[in-house]
């Protein structure tokens, strides 16, 4: 690298990151080098990722791993996967090293120069890396901390907000203003770990539909609501979860409210909402990172379609979605915890009927931003947990 | 005599009736005989022969060596037509329909026949057999070599040629045999033989039949490997119309012992065979008669037959009435006898199953079990099974299962036979085969069940099925299962070794890549991720053995 690196506020917190990083990697593999040298059982320690492990914590408000563990010793049957592993760790941190990452396509072509060793599909090297980042998450350190980005990108964002990055080659800070998209927006990267950001926005909208986030940007109503827009665009990604987390929480406590908008039906309730909420049961592991629970629930709540009488603008609710409603009610730990919750998809399986957030363009195309959102930010404390 | 009415009188049905002559029987009931099509011919008439000889080499001690060949021959037209339009006016048999014209020869190493034994060779036929002496052989399976004459006569007009020489010192004969069908009797003429021509001891039979020569399926072939099997201590070699010649050679000097001959035992003989013992027999007394003909039958026990039919010990068995003959059948089954005797079986053995099975089939692994004789309805049986597996047999298909009775492989009727039932009723799947419900097993795998008896039990007229009796079942799923169990253990043993193998490789493949993993990472020198290697080796070695 011929260019002198400036040694910005973003770029220091990514490299003191890096260094975090690629000492747990080194601290990990020195640790199995001691081990082997002195003849003994070589191991690795793995979080147990059966549901026997996992809490939902509600102080926490994520699923939570447990403290079991799963020792995994060096025998012929695993040394295919102790390669395996090993070689993964080597190829982060020679990508943090460069400065670079790989997806999970990219990890699985690099090792086709393993030998025999190499992946013969991509799911085994899916498996793979799953093992690494439960490894690596006990130390708190995240699959894109390892330079491992999933393939999909997180949502689209709009406001507020001034995104700080870091120029890959140069170091230089780059200032991304999401004011000044026009009617497009900023689209949130793979890993959302270096970022930086400068807001004084009152609260973040986590959008369902891209109708909305649309509507609500064209006519600038982050600006007159002072917040940030993010579309999740169907249940949020990793990416887009964990860039709400730390954008909510980066000022410290007391945290940016994050209210969600979507719309009125299980699907929304069980999936998109409580996976932004809580995360995935079967990844309890990495929940602690990729989840919000300080998020919480703006509408569009069964009461609401009494509220702005939009029975007549609803559709009935199908076979499916009563089936996903009394499945989250009677197995979702989530739900078994939450008495409003409980009430109110009761209070909707009732009625029978679900309603989207555009519905209210019955009333006004814009009834949305003038009417509804005013009337339920008045009284925050309502909203469900 | 010309019908006067619509209904015949008894004089006018007396008649129309005649005596139905030997070529009209045979027409009607090929299919008894086992000629109903032109392949099956052929295999009937090398089993015939082959059948003979294999007897007469063991009944005279010698290690039997036998040639077969098949060629084929253009149509002697001439010569057909004349012969048989000269006898009783019956027109000569429809030939099949595209059947080709062979001419099977059979030879062997044997003692030879003498002038004298050709009629009853050829007499056996239509001849009522008796079933008063039981004895092991082959020869109870087949009609008789004289079916397959008669049969060659028919369809081509020629007549057998046998050439013998019982010894190196005595003169060699050639005869020509063939059926007189206006007397219904054999007739032997003597034939010349060149003077060139080399004869050595034994028998050499020579027929020209119509039939077709098939090599797969059951064929030929098919019949002389297996009977290879069954019989290692012969060896056959076959010429097919190609000029190819397989040699199956002998796996075993050890000769078979002679069939001892065994009375009938009270149980195994029924009313209507009783009926014809008590009228050929030759003893004066019904006590006497019970003592003699049968076997286990102690003068005791007579009288306790005698006595519960209620008969007098004096009575000549001649004069017995159907009633009392009736009574005489209740009594025998009502007495209880001891079980008959069963030295009179002479197994394969399980070494010489083990060295035909070795000889035929290319596996990796051979195991046999004879099982100890038993007895059904008054016969004494044994059942012998062995199995080959692995090696080069076929892997995805069902297991071949070879049928033998007496020694004599069963080509035919596979699904009535006791045997195939039994293969499909064991489970295989215990023994670490798969094996699809209500099917034999899949695998690499032949399998071989042989029913040595004095009377084996058939399905049918046709003889190719065994009979499904209780006893027999029993036995022959024992012999099997005990086959499988050895099997079972040796397919365990080679799968960890396998695993064994599978493991070492695994190190070897895997380790260099933690080394270099940990190199990258920790930065070390050559020397020292050589080192780890090595450690590496180690401790896996270590966790290798403890398994």
């Amino acid at each position: 690298m011929a260019t002198k690196r400036k040694a910005t506020a973003a770029q220091k917190g990514k490299d003191a990151r890096a260094k975090v990083v690629i000492d747990q990697i080194t601290d990990v593999a020195g640790s199995l080098h001691g081990t082997i040298g002195k003849r003994g059982s070589p191991r690795l320690d793995f979080p147990s990722r059966t549901l026997a492990n996992v809490v939902y914590d509600e102080k926490q408000g994520y699923f939570e791993i447990g403290k079991q563990k799963v020792e995994r010793a060096l025998t012929y049957n695993t040394v295919k996967t102790f390669a395996q592993t090993l070689r993964f760790m080597a190829l982060s941190k020679e990508m943090i090293e460069r400065n670079d990452f790989a997806t999970k396509r990219d990890a699985y072509y690099q090792s086709k120069n393993w030998g025999e060793a190499k992946f013969d599909e991509q799911p085994e090297s899916d498996a793979v890396m799953d093992d690494v980042e439960a490894l690596f998450s006990t130390y708190d350190v995240s699959r894109e901390d390892l330079r491992f980005h999933p393939e999909e990108h997180g949502g689209a964002v709009a406001g507020q907000l001034v995104v700080l990055d870091a120029d890959s080659e140069t170091g230089e800070t780059i200032e991304i203003d999401c004011t000044r998209f026009g009617s497009g927006s900023y689209t949130i990267p793979h890993s959302v770990e270096g970022l930086g950001f400068r807001t004084d926005a009152r609260f973040i909208l986590a959008i369902e539909t891209g109708g909305i986030f649309e509507r609500l940007n064209y006519h600038k109503y982050w600006q007159k609501a002072n917040c940030i827009l993010v579309e999740l665009g169907g249940v949020p990604t990793r990416a887009t979860r964990r860039f709400i987390r730390r954008l909510s929480e980066h000022r410290g406590k007391p945290f940016i409210p994050v209210y969600a908008f979507t719309d009125c039906d299980p699907y929304a309730f069980a999936n998109i909402y409580r996976t932004l909420k809580v995360g995935s049961g079967n990844a309890a592991h990495i929940s602690r990172f990729f989840c919000v629970p300080q998020a919480t629930f703006l509408g569009v709540t069964p009461q609401d379609i009494l509220d702005h009488k939009l029975m007549d603008a609803t559709h009935k609710l199908l076979e499916v979605d009563i089936k996903r409603a009394k499945d989250a009610l009677k197995n979702d730990p989530f739900f078994q915890m939450q008495p409003k919750w409980q009430k109110a998809v009761r209070q909707q399986m009732a009625m029978g009927v679900r309603a989207e957030q555009q519905a209210f363009a019955k009333w006004d195309l814009n009834y949305v931003m003038d009417k509804y959102l005013p009337a339920k930010l008045k009284n925050p404390k309502s909203f469900l947990p | 005599m010309i019908r006067k009415g619509k209904y015949a009188t008894a004089e006018e049905m007396a008649a129309a009736q005649r005596e139905i002559s030997v070529a009209e029987f045979f027409a009607k009931n090929r299919h008894l005989l086992g000629f109903d099509n032109p392949a099956k011919a052929v295999l009937t008439t090398v089993r015939e022969a082959v059948d003979n000889s294999l007897d007469a080499c063991e009944e005279a001690g010698i290690l039997p060596e036998i040639h077969v060949e098949i060629r084929n021959v253009a149509a002697r037209k001439e010569g057909q037509q004349l012969l048989l339009e000269g006898a009783n006016g019956n027109k000569k048999q429809r030939g099949f329909g595209g059947a080709d014209r062979l001419i099977v020869s059979v030879q062997d190493n044997g003692p030879g026949i003498v002038k004298e034994q050709i009629p009853k060779i050829f007499g056996k036929l239509l001849y009522g057999s008796k079933f008063h002496r039981l004895r092991m052989s082959r020869g109870q399976q087949g009609i008789g070599i004289s079916a397959a004459a008669l049969y060659s006569q028919l369809t081509t007009g020629q007549q057998a040629t046998i050439t013998s020489r019982t010894g190196g010192r005595a003169k060699p004969h050639r005869f020509r045999v063939g059926i007189d069908l206006a007397k219904n009797a054999p007739e032997a003429r003597d034939a010349e033989i060149g003077e060139k021509e080399e004869v050595a001891q034994g028998t050499k039979v020579v027929l020209e039949i119509e039939g077709r020569y098939q090599k797969h399926g059951k064929s030929v072939d098919e019949y002389l490997k297996e009977t290879a099997v069954a019989n290692p201590h012969s060896k056959i070699v076959f010429k097919d119309p190609d000029g190819n010649e397989t040699v199956h050679e002998r796996a075993s000097k050890e000769l078979p012992p002679p069939a001892k001959e065994i009375k009938p035992h009270p149980y195994g003989v029924e009313l209507g065979v009783l009926i014809n013992m008590m009228r050929d027999t030759g003893s004066r007394t019904v006590k006497g008669f019970l003592q003699t003909d049968f076997s286990r039958v102690s003068p005791d026990k007579a009288a306790q037959i005698l006595k519960h039919a209620g008969i007098s010990e004096g009575y000549h068995p001649k004069t017995i009435a159907r009633d009392q003959a009736d009574r005489l059948y209740e009594g025998i089954q009502q007495t209880r006898l001891m079980a008959p005797p069963t030295d009179c079986l002479a197994p394969i053995g399980e070494a010489q199953l083990v060295a035909g099975l070795k000889k035929e089939f290319d596996a990796e692994f051979y195991t046999s079990t004879t099982r100890p004789p038993d007895v059904y309805r008054g016969n004494p049986f044994q059942i012998e099974a062995a199995l080959a597996f692995g090696g080069k047999l076929p892997a995805e298909e069902p297991a071949q299962v070879l049928r033998f009775a007496n020694r004599v492989p069963l080509l035919y009727q596979a699904g009535a036979c006791a045997i195939s039932k039994a293969v499909v009723g064991t489970s295989w799947r215990n023994y670490n085969l798969q094996q699809p419900k209500g099917s034999p097993p899949i695998g690499p795998l032949v399998l071989v069940v042989h029913m040595a008896s004095v009377w084996v039990p058939f399905t049918s007229e046709a003889k190719e099925a065994i009979a499904s009796y209780d006893e027999i079942l029993k036995e022959i799923k024992l012999a099997l299962q005990e086959c499988g169990r050895r099997v079972g253990t040796h397919v365990n043993k080679s799968r960890r070794a396998a695993d064994e193998a599978r493991k070492r490789g695994y190190i070897d493949m895997y380790l260099p890549h933690i080394g270099i993993a940990l190199q990258q990472i920790l930065k070390l020198s050559d020397a020292e991720r050589n080192k780890t290697c090595t450690d590496l080796k180690a401790i896996l070695e270590k966790t290798r053995k403890a398994d």
